[in-house]
């Protein structure tokens, strides 16, 4: 059999699944921050009228799935999969999205390299023939996961340096095998990787190895160099994270140069009070649905490599002392 | 009425500052609960030896509203109630000394949760 | 394509020098400005306590009594000022100028309550209020048994 997978770990697509179309919906923090216009709605506050933040947050991702069908006027029976991923335990926000949508029905769980393994997931399901058009979406709610993960909103305490700030956002991208568009051309799965880090304010460093390892196998197994990206956004390592992965790249005898940056970073300027900048599987799924594709569909990016990161830890094991684990997947995109 | 004010806001700022230390310096998982846990046992300690008594007569409010100065309270109480009705005082006495604080802080706190609606 | 024999690159640093690199690039807190604050602001919070006790004093209320009734009113601000969302703002810049007066043990109590009301009254607010009122009670009361055991053992 003629294997499509290359290396060790990435998979190059015979026929690249093109993105029809996109939608992004985010809370007022982040249409206020720097990416605020690249946004396609932004909500006036994170409750929107429902009767819980949870409810709120999958109101969002259910906008944000049926936003992107409405742009490529494409209607619900046309798409064979959906695939959605959260933060919220059991995908909570997922699950009742995809009551309300009643498509066949794929929940994946990547903490905040969701949108990058549902792309990677979705390409693969089209190019493997089994799938014609997939709906993917992926959100995060500031407030549901502060209290799931962290503190009480109104609980008065500080936050460490270090520590992100979770985005208020669903990003969705429609997969087809057939259209115009850019195309998802390859994808390189992560390994969990796991450097000891312990601190649960300062995620970055969690992930940052798991980035930089699938970053050097990407390169490995296609043998490109950096220099042949015009972008390489990772999501959502933060400032400390960015740093740190861009250390072990260059320990390792890869330049990152200057085209590479980080969807957290991105998202919020420095007046916003985020501290190391913006996380949650829904900051780079409405930073690429948002800015990044909008550069690609400009023209201003010709070839992105977006590489979701995930801290796949729980509060549970969190309060154990166990260190956090975490993963990375790549996604390349050419215009 | 604006006596004590100065004695107050030293001691009690000085009181604030061990817990900021205790934060800033230790591993990032000592949270503002291992922070108030550790005022309450530490007030209670230093009652028993006899440390803190001095604190509350120099420093008012400023030893008394710190978390510490429940933990004091709670300490004394259950050595006064010793005293009066011997070794049951150890139990009763603690929870009564301070059972206006516990009581309140209780009612008061139901009262908001349920009154208010958090902003997120 | 073939699928074995590719080299499998890896990240040429250990935990342990990963740990010192995190070191390196994690900021550290303000130390200073963050004690400055809270003295400043826990000060304040604390005279406010004093301006109380002195009021229920001159109304005649002897001075343990105008201690405890300060506290109770102290403890009611604290709650509020957490319901009208004001005093995580406090909370943000003051640190523990603000978490270890009473106001402070108070914001605990209501912050997670008020955040679970839609779980319920009983197992939402009513098991949250306890969330860190609950440590702070346990390890309060047991210590206080504890001294009294001693005390009584003492004399």
């Amino acid at each position: 059999m003629n294997l499509k997978r290359l290396g060790n770990q990435t998979v190059v697509f015979a026929n690249p699944p093109v993105i029809l179309s996109s939608y992004s919906v985010v809370g007022p923090k982040e249409g206020q921050g720097p990416l605020g216009k690249s946004f396609d709605k932004v909500w006036k506050d994170g409750i929107n009228g429902e009767k819980s933040w949870e409810v709120a947050e999958s109101k969002m991702l259910q906008e944000a799935m049926q936003g992107a069908m409405d742009q490529a006027s494409i209607q619900k029976e046309q798409i064979d999969f959906m695939l959605a991923g959260d933060l919220l335990n059991q995908i909570i926000s997922s699950n009742f999205t995809a009551r309300q949508i009643a498509l066949p029905f794929i929940g994946l769980y990547g903490a905040c390299s969701t949108m990058a393994l549902g792309l990677a997931v979705g390409s693969m399901l089209i190019d493997g023939g089994f799938a014609k058009k997939i709906l993917v979406g992926v959100s995060s709610h500031h407030d549901t996961a502060e209290r799931q993960f962290r503190l009480p909103t109104e609980q008065g305490s500080q936050r460490a340096l270090s520590a992100q700030w979770t985005v208020t956002g669903a990003g969705s991208v429609l997969l087809s095998s057939s259209g115009v568009g850019p195309r998802i051309t390859s994808a390189t799965i992560g390994k969990v990787i796991d450097f000891a880090v312990k601190d649960v304010n300062n995620m970055g460093a969690a992930m940052a190895p798991a980035v930089a390892d699938t970053i050097l196998n990407h390169f490995q197994d296609i043998q490109l160099q950096p220099t042949d990206y015009s972008l390489i956004a990772s999501g959502d390592l933060g400032g400390v994270g960015l740093g740190l992965a861009c250390e072990l790249l260059k320990q390792s005898g890869i330049d990152t140069g200057t085209n590479f940056t980080d969807c957290g970073v991105l998202i919020y300027d420095h007046t916003q009070d985020v501290h190391a900048g913006g996380s949650g599987c829904g900051c780079s799924s409405v930073v690429f649905a948002g800015d990044i594709l909008q550069r690609i569909k400009a023209g201003e990016l010709t070839k992105v490599m977006l590489v979701g990161s995930g801290a796949l830890h729980s509060s549970t094991s969190a309060l154990q002392g166990e260190s956090i684990p975490g993963i990375g997947h790549a996604v390349v995109i050419e215009k | 009425m604006f006596d004590m004010i100065i004695p107050a806001f030293l001691v009690g700022g000085t009181i604030c500052v061990i817990g900021q230390l205790l934060m800033d310096l230790t591993k990032p998982s000592f949270t503002p609960a291992h922070v108030l846990v550790s005022f309450v046992s530490g007030g209670a300690i230093l009652g028993a030896l006899g440390l803190y008594e001095p604190l509350m007569k120099i420093g008012g409010a400023g030893a008394s509203i710190p978390l510490s100065g429940f933990g004091y309270s709670l300490a004394k109480g259950a050595m006064e109630a010793v005293e009066k009705r011997g070794i049951m005082g150890a139990f009763s006495g603690g929870v009564e000394a301070t059972a206006v604080g516990i009581a309140a802080a209780v009612f008061f706190g139901y009262l908001m949760s349920v009154t208010f609606k958090p902003k997120g | 394509m073939d699928d074995q024999s590719s080299p499998k690159p890896a990240i040429p640093v250990t935990p342990e020098k990963y740990q010192k690199l995190t070191e390196q690039y994690t900021p550290k807190p303000t130390v200073i400005k963050n004690v400055v604050l809270a003295f400043i602001v826990g000060g304040i919070i604390c005279s406010i306590g004093q301006i109380i006790i002195n009021l229920f004093i001159s109304l005649g209320l002897a001075r343990l009594e105008a201690s405890t009734a300060a506290t109770a009113t102290m403890i009611f601000i604290g709650a509020l000022l957490t319901g009208l969302g004001i005093y995580d703002e406090i909370g943000k810049f003051a640190g523990a100028g603000s978490i270890v007066p009473v106001t402070g043990f108070a914001n605990s109590i209501v912050s997670p309550a008020m955040e679970f009301r839609r779980e319920g009254y009983v197992m939402g607010v009513g098991a949250k209020l306890f969330t860190v009122a609950g440590p702070v009670l346990v390890y309060g009361i047991a210590t206080s048994i504890v001294v009294g055991f001693a005390y009584y053992l003492l004399h």
